[in-house]
C-alpha cells in the first residue's frame, strides 16, 4: 500500500484509457503520455496498461507501506526518495517507510509514477482511468488527495533485482522520428481532416504560425493562442464523434486540441486531428509553451508507430535483462 | 414528419461524405438535412461494421458515424471503398426500442430559462410545457456526456438558440432546449441550453455492464409530474 501524504489539486489515477463505451458518451480518459505509461510499466514487467499516478500538479509526496518496485517516466520531476535525488527515467525498489517526493519539473508536464503490479484500484467499465468529469473509475472517482491509501497489484513473477536502472527518454531514443524543438516550439504532426477546405485561406497561417498553448488548457483540451483562422463561411455541424488529437477551429478561431478527458461528441468545425503518436508529446506540453502543426499523413504514422514499437520491444527486453524470478 | 421521410428516400443514392480522422478514424456523414430515416440507415451501418474484425469503436453521431479501425491500414482507400459500399447496402432498421418515461418537474427555481423561451417562441409558459410534454422523442444517439440522449421531435416551434453565456452550474437532471434539441442533463457543471424544467432519473451507472438507460431508437415521453408557475 502507498499512501498519498501530500498532494496538487489534479493528480489521478491512470491506466491506458477506457475505450469500450466511447458509444454512450464515455470518454477515454488515460494517460496523457501512453510512451511515459507504457515505458514505467515495462521497466517493472508490468502489463503495459497497469495503473500509474499521474502527477501534473506538484509536488506529490507519497509513503510506501511495503517494499516494492518503482519506475518514474515522463517528466523530470527531480525526484527524492528520502534523501537521495532519482532521475527521470529511472527504475528502483524501495523499501517500507521510503518517502517519495516529486517535485515540479524541470522539463515536460507530467510525471508518472509507476509501482511494481501497478495501482490496484478496482476496473469500471473496463478501466482504472479515472473519469473526472463522470465521477468514476480510479480512486473512488476523483483526484488524489491527501491521506488516501492506494493498494497495490500482485508483482509480476520478476523482481527488480538491482539498485537501480536508466533508461533513454523517448525523444533521444527515437531522435529519427521525433524532431526536436526549434527555439523552444515543438513540431507536432497532424493530418488534415472534415472542414478542412473551409480554411483554405487561412492553411498557410495554420501550418506556419507556432501555436502558444493557453493557461485554458488542461486534460479535456488545449486551447492554442495565435492569429486566429476562419472558415470561408459558417457551417452547421451535427454532432459527431471524435477522437483526442483532432483540433476543431470555435467561432472566435483559435483552435482547441481534445486530449484524453474530451467529450466523446462535439459540434464545432474540424480542421486537423494530431497523429496519436506525437499525443504523448502534447502531454509534456505546459501551457505558455508553443507548437508548430506539421502537415503529415498516415503513412508517416504507420513510420512513427513502428518506430515506437521497436523502442518498446528493445525496452522490454532490457527489463528482462536485469530482472530475476520469483521462487 | 412524411416529408422528412420523403426526402430522404429520394437521397438514397446520394454519396456520402467521408473524412479522416488521424491515420485510422473516418467519419461518414450521411447526406441532406437531418432525418430519422438517414439516422436508421446510419444504425445499420453501425451494426454491420460491429461485426468486422478491423474495427475498434464505432461512435454513432447525428446523422453521421465515426469508425476507428484497431490499425492504421497499409492501403489507405480500401476502407473508404469499403464504406461507401456498405452504405449503398444499408438500409432502414427500425430497432424494437424501448419506451422510456421521464416524470418532470416543469417550472418552478431549477426552470431559470423558461422565461427565455417563452419570450422566444412567443408562447405562454404553460404552453411551452404542454408542447414540450406532448412530444413523442426518439434516442438519436448518446454522446456528449456519459448517458446523454440527443433526442429527435422537439416540437420546431419549441427551439430556443443556445445562451450565449452558459449557466455554470446547473443541476443533473435538469430538461433543457437547446437551439431545436431538447435533453435532460447527466452532469452538474456548464450548460449553454435554456433550464424548463426538471427530472429526477439516473441515465448512467457505471458500476452497471450496461450503464446507459437509453439506446438509439428507443422512445422518450415526458410526463408533467407537476407544473410549477
Amino acid at each position: 500500500m502507498i499512501e498519498i501524504e501530500r498532494t496538487g489539486a489534479l493528480n489521478t489515477v491512470q491506466d491506458l484509457g477506457r475505450h469500450g463505451f466511447r458509444h454512450l458518451g464515455v470518454s477515454v480518459s488515460g494517460a496523457m503520455d501512453p510512451l511515459a505509461l507504457r515505458a514505467g510499466n515495462l521497466l517493472l514487467g508490468n502489463d503495459e496498461n497497469a495503473a500509474a499516478i499521474e502527477v501534473q500538479v506538484f509536488p506529490l509526496r507519497v509513503r510506501f507501506h511495503r517494499s516494492t518496485a518503482i519506475a518514474l517516466t515522463g517528466a523530470d520531476c527531480r525526484a527524492r526518495l528520502d534523501d537521495v535525488e532519482l532521475p527521470p527515467w529511472w527504475g528502483c525498489r524501495v523499501e517500507k517507510g521510503q518517502v517519495l517526493e516529486m517535485r515540479y519539473p524541470r522539463s515536460g508536464a507530467r510525471g508518472y509514477l509507476c509501482v511494481a503490479g501497478g495501482i490496484d484500484v478496482p476496473e469500471v467499465l473496463g478501466s482504472r482511468s479515472t473519469a473526472l468529469r463522470g465521477s468514476f473509475g480510479g480512486f473512488n472517482g476523483r483526484a488524489l488527495a491527501a491521506g488516501d491509501r492506494l493498494a497495490l497489484g500482485f508483482p509480476s513473477a520478476r523482481a527488480f533485482a538491482r539498485d537501480g536502472a536508466g533508461i533513454e527518454p523517448p525523444e533521444l531514443a527515437m531522435a529519427e522520428v521525433f524532431g526536436a524543438a526549434r527555439n523552444g516550439v515543438v513540431p507536432i504532426r497532424a493530418i488534415p481532416s472534415g472542414e478542412y477546405g473551409l480554411f483554405t485561406a487561412d492553411h498557410a497561417r495554420f501550418w506556419q504560425q507556432p501555436w502558444q498553448i493557453s493557461r485554458q488548457s488542461n486534460r479535456t483540451g488545449y486551447r492554442l493562442c495565435g492569429e486566429p483562422i476562419h472558415p470561408s463561411h459558417n457551417v452547421e455541424m451535427r454532432s459527431y464523434g471524435l477522437i483526442p488529437g483532432i483540433v476543431q477551429v470555435p467561432p472566435a478561431g483559435e483552435p482547441i486540441i481534445q486530449l484524453s478527458d474530451a467529450n466523446t461528441a462535439g459540434g464545432y468545425p474540424k480542421i486537423a486531428c494530431v497523429i496519436e503518436e506525437d499525443l504523448w508529446r502534447l502531454g509534456q506540453l505546459q501551457a505558455g509553451q508553443s507548437i508548430l502543426l506539421i502537415n503529415s499523413d498516415a503513412k508517416q504514422a504507420i513510420v512513427v508507430r513502428q518506430a515506437i514499437e521497436r523502442w518498446l520491444a528493445r525496452l522490454r527486453d532490457f527489463s528482462r535483462s536485469f530482472t530475476t524470478v520469483n521462487g | 414528419m412524411a416529408w422528412l421521410e420523403h426526402e430522404a428516400a429520394v437521397s438514397l443514392s446520394a454519396d456520402v461524405t467521408l473524412s479522416t480522422m488521424g491515420s485510422r478514424a473516418w467519419l461518414l456523414e450521411a447526406p441532406g438535412d437531418f432525418s430519422l430515416a438517414a439516422q436508421r440507415r446510419i444504425w445499420s451501418l453501425a451494426n454491420r461494421l460491429a461485426d468486422c474484425d478491423d474495427v475498434e469503436s464505432l461512435i454513432p453521431g447525428v446523422t453521421n458515424l465515426l469508425i476507428l479501425l484497431k490499425r492504421t491500414p497499409i492501403d489507405a482507400d480500401a476502407f473508404p471503398r469499403r464504406l461507401r459500399e456498405y452504405w449503398q447496402q444499408a438500409r432502414e432498421i427500425h430497432p424494437q426500442g424501448r419506451l422510456i418515461e421521464i416524470p418532470v418537474h416543469y417550472g418552478g427555481e431549477l426552470a431559470s430559462d423558461l422565461q427565455t423561451v417563452c419570450r422566444h417562441t412567443g408562447f405562454t409558459a404553460k404552453e411551452v410545457i404542454r408542447r414540450h410534454h406532448q412530444g413523442q422523442y426518439t434516442v438519436v444517439a448518446l454522446g456528449s456526456a456519459p448517458g446523454f440522449g440527443y433526442l429527435h421531435g422537439l416540437d420546431p416551434q419549441l427551439a430556443t438558440p443556445r445562451k450565449t453565456v452558459p449557466s455554470l452550474n446547473m443541476l443533473k437532471g435538469t430538461v433543457t432546449i437547446g437551439g431545436p434539441q431538447t435533453g435532460v442533463s447527466v452532469l452538474t457543471g456548464p450548460n449553454g441550453w435554456n433550464a424548463i424544467g426538471y427530472a429526477e432519473i439516473e441515465v448512467f451507472d457505471a458500476g452497471r455492464a450496461n450503464p446507459a438507460l437509453m439506446a438509439p431508437g428507443d422512445s422518450v415521453r415526458f410526463l408533467p409530474e407537476r407544473i410549477e408557475l
